[in-house]
């Protein structure tokens, strides 16, 4: 393979890298503010999956569980991400539902606990000082995992196993899911009543409390597993952030117009900015910017910027839930 | 003195203290509970220090004054949009590029400090009048646009300082400031024998007068109050709404830059260049939400909250100070649910007060129902 076509299969291996937990977070998102719930603790929510995940991974790495079953394990631990990770956004629920009380508030509450629980759990598990958890080698798909013969001159095999992990297919997966959920169940259509009109959906019989705690559940479960894969394709382990990722995937959420396709396309778009950031220093058809120094800001300003401008320009008709952000309250006209 | 205690306990005021209080025991609870379950040996001198650290001797009282200055102004800012009904998630980045302004002048131009002060006010307020006038023009959501900007913002900055390496010492952070631009001292560091003590509280409580003078003696300050209790009511009684939004931020925008220049003109800190956004804005919201917003109660929260902080670094090496953090997080989820707390605290005030009135004089119709207003406003679409 020449440099180039070596070059391409990284950046798009990097994008679906960087593209999964913000598409997985971003459909969490966007089932949240459906159901008339703003989540914007979406950030604390991925950093309390990928701790969690990242602790259950260590510890089948020290009993030889994990080499022995290395998806098996993978498997489990995108579970209890997803678990955690629902738990966790049913504390926004109880306040923002029950209670009634600001839901940004509720949220920003929640994301300034979790990376402080964080670094406390991770201190007590692995000792003063130690603010890593390290991700085990074996998490990573390889072609022996598959039983595939290794070609190393197959741009195809080079593209797809450079840097392949369970939450790649499983975000696949998540995304046909929440599509067909969305549209085509009734639990889609009551969540997207709820979040557009709640006293009309009350008034038909369905329980708006109920559907705003599923919207919250769910958005806590895809934001656990996000916290995950975005773990994973950092690589250098836990470190109790994800780097404002989850406030990243709250305006691929805007940016795909609450959209579960729309958020996809979003969500490669602004992984590309992301890996250019990243990259900018080793691709050569970018436009040089050698004047300035540490341009990779330019790349990470830039998908923000974008996103600012859609919402200047779709204002007058913007997509987002007219009842997001507002607590239900039966006794309102 | 009988029914001045009565309007004491029945005012709103009061149960927006007791509500504070409330949350600060259970945050401080909470605090402990984690210090016993992760080391029950160290558990209670951990908590010891967070206690009393803070008084333990001149040095931290001043580690704390210090500290309370920025948060004081973070703490306004957010208080000030919360009045006007618009919630100022965004007082991180105006901070932060309040403190690029004030650094900038100092940096580059040796610009006495209040120079860099105003400097930064400016940054502050322009950073702050974007989420204003997206909001007032196109209605985006404030909250959305802030959050946007305050990495907009902080990565500007370090674009900025990057692009600028004789600005840059070691370690990606600024060189020291000089004497000039430095925050006058007024003798306090010798009087605390801390480096650290210095005008900037003076500054931060000014300005928080000058903040409730604005909200409570002015016409000014009445209209933005009005738009935040009530935007289509303020509309119909010729309020400028448009106006009143995009002006409350600039001044929100403007303390939480403020802010940013009085940590960063100490002469003891540099900005670092991070990819991770800088804490003292958000530590602006529980401030403003212990403080119900009061300007003047923002002081008191401003003081709290680095109080606690200050006692977190006193329990290093045993614990993390992020604890302190958790206890920060803890009393802002339940401020979130201030009104409900608000709510039962004036209804058990209002029962006892029923009783006493019904056992002393039965009729009394003057006395008003107890205010229960969500004073914090609120995110309002």
């Amino acid at each position: 393979m020449s440099t180039t076509v070596k070059l391409i299969a990284d950046i798009m291996s990097s994008t679906i890298l960087f593209a999964v937990p913000l598409l997985l977070v971003a459909l969490g998102g966007m089932f949240s503010e459906r159901s008339g719930v703003i989540n914007i603790a979406l950030d604390g929510i991925m950093i309390i999956g990928a701790l969690v995940s990242c602790l259950m991974l260590r510890a089948f790495d020290m009993s030889g569980f994990g080499a022995a079953h290395p998806q098996l394990a993978m498997a489990i631990a995108i579970l209890i991400a997803a678990g955690a990770g629902c738990i966790f956004s049913l504390l926004l629920a109880f306040a923002s539902i029950n209670l009634k009380a600001d839901q940004t508030i509720g949220g920003t509450a929640l994301n300034m606990l979790a990376p402080a629980l964080a670094i406390v759990v991770t201190w007590a598990v692995q000792g003063q000082g130690q603010t890593t958890i390290l991700i085990p080698t074996w998490t990573r798909i390889t072609q022996e995992t598959l039983g595939i013969a290794v070609n190393s001159d197959s741009f195809l095999q080079y593209f797809l196993f450079k840097s392949l992990y369970l939450t790649t297919p499983i975000a696949i997966i998540l995304l046909i899911v929440a599509c067909i959920v969305l549209y085509k169940t009734k639990l889609g259509l009551r969540l997207r009543a709820c979040g557009e009109h709640p006293q009309a959906a009350d008034s038909v019989g369905i329980n708006v409390y109920k559907m705003r705690y599923i919207g919250v559940a769910i958005s806590g479960v895809l934001g656990g597993i996000g916290g995950v894969a975005y773990t994973l394709g950092a690589g250098s382990g836990f470190q109790s952030t994800v780097m404002g990722y989850g406030f990243l995937a709250l305006s691929v959420m805007i940016f795909g117009n609450w959209k579960p396709l729309n958020i996809l396309g979003a969500a490669f778009f602004f992984a590309l900015f992301k890996v250019i950031s990243s990259m900018s220093g080793s691709i050569p058809f970018l436009p040089s910017l050698e004047n300035i120094k540490s341009s990779e800001y330019i790349y990470l300003m830039l998908p923000y910027i974008i996103t600012m401008l859609i919402l200047i320009l779709t204002s007058k008709k913007s997509r987002a839930p007219k009842a997001e952000g507002i607590p239900y309250d039966k006794g309102s006209r | 003195m009988k029914s001045f205690l009565n309007r004491v306990f029945r005012s709103k005021g009061f149960s927006s203290f007791i509500a504070s209080l409330v949350s600060i025991v259970v945050g401080l609870l909470v605090g402990l509970i984690v210090l016993l379950f992760f080391d029950s040996a160290h558990a209670m001198n951990g908590f010891r220090h967070i206690v009393t650290a803070g008084l333990s001797d001149p040095g931290k009282l001043a580690k704390v004054f210090y500290q309370a200055a920025p948060l004081i102004m973070t703490g306004l800012s957010v208080g000030f949009a919360f009045k006007t009904g618009l919630f100022n998630i965004g007082a991180t980045g105006q901070y932060t590029i309040g403190a690029f302004c004030g650094l900038f002048c100092a940096l580059q131009f040796h610009s006495p400090w209040y120079v860099a002060l105003l400097a930064a006010m400016l940054g502050g307020a322009i950073w702050g009048a974007i989420p204003g006038l997206c909001k007032a023009f196109f209605n985006v959501n404030e909250v959305i646009t802030s959050i946007m900007f305050n990495w907009i913002g902080l990565f500007l900055v370090n674009l900025i300082f990057s692009n600028m390496p004789e600005l840059l010492a070691v370690g990606n952070r600024t060189i020291a400031i000089g004497s000039e631009s430095m925050i006058p001292k007024l003798g306090l560091d010798k009087l605390f024998g801390s480096p650290y003590m210095n005008a900037s509280i003076i500054i931060a409580v000014v300005f928080a007068v000058v903040s409730w003078i604005i909200l409570t003696k002015t016409t000014f300050g009445y209209e933005l109050r009005a738009c935040g209790f009530n935007r289509n009511a303020s509309v119909y009684a010729g309020i400028n709404a448009k106006r009143s939004i995009i002006l409350s931020m600039v001044i929100a925008g403007a303390f939480a830059g403020i802010g940013g220049g009085i940590y960063y003109l100490n002469g003891t800190a540099q900005y670092t260049l991070e990819k991770s956004l800088l804490s003292m804005g958000f530590n602006g919201i529980p401030v403003a939400l212990l403080a119900s917003s009061h300007p003047l109660g923002t002081i008191f929260g401003a003081l709290f909250v680095s109080y606690i902080q200050v006692g977190g670094e006193a329990m290093q090496p045993e614990f993390v100070k992020e604890i302190i953090d958790i206890i920060i997080a803890i009393i802002i989820y339940l401020a979130a649910f201030s009104l409900l707390t608000k709510e039962i605290i004036a209804k058990i005030v209002k029962g006892k007060r029923r009783n006493a009135v019904e056992l002393s004089a039965p009729a009394e119709p003057s006395a008003a129902p107890a205010q229960t207003t969500n004073d914090n406003g609120g995110v309002e679409k």
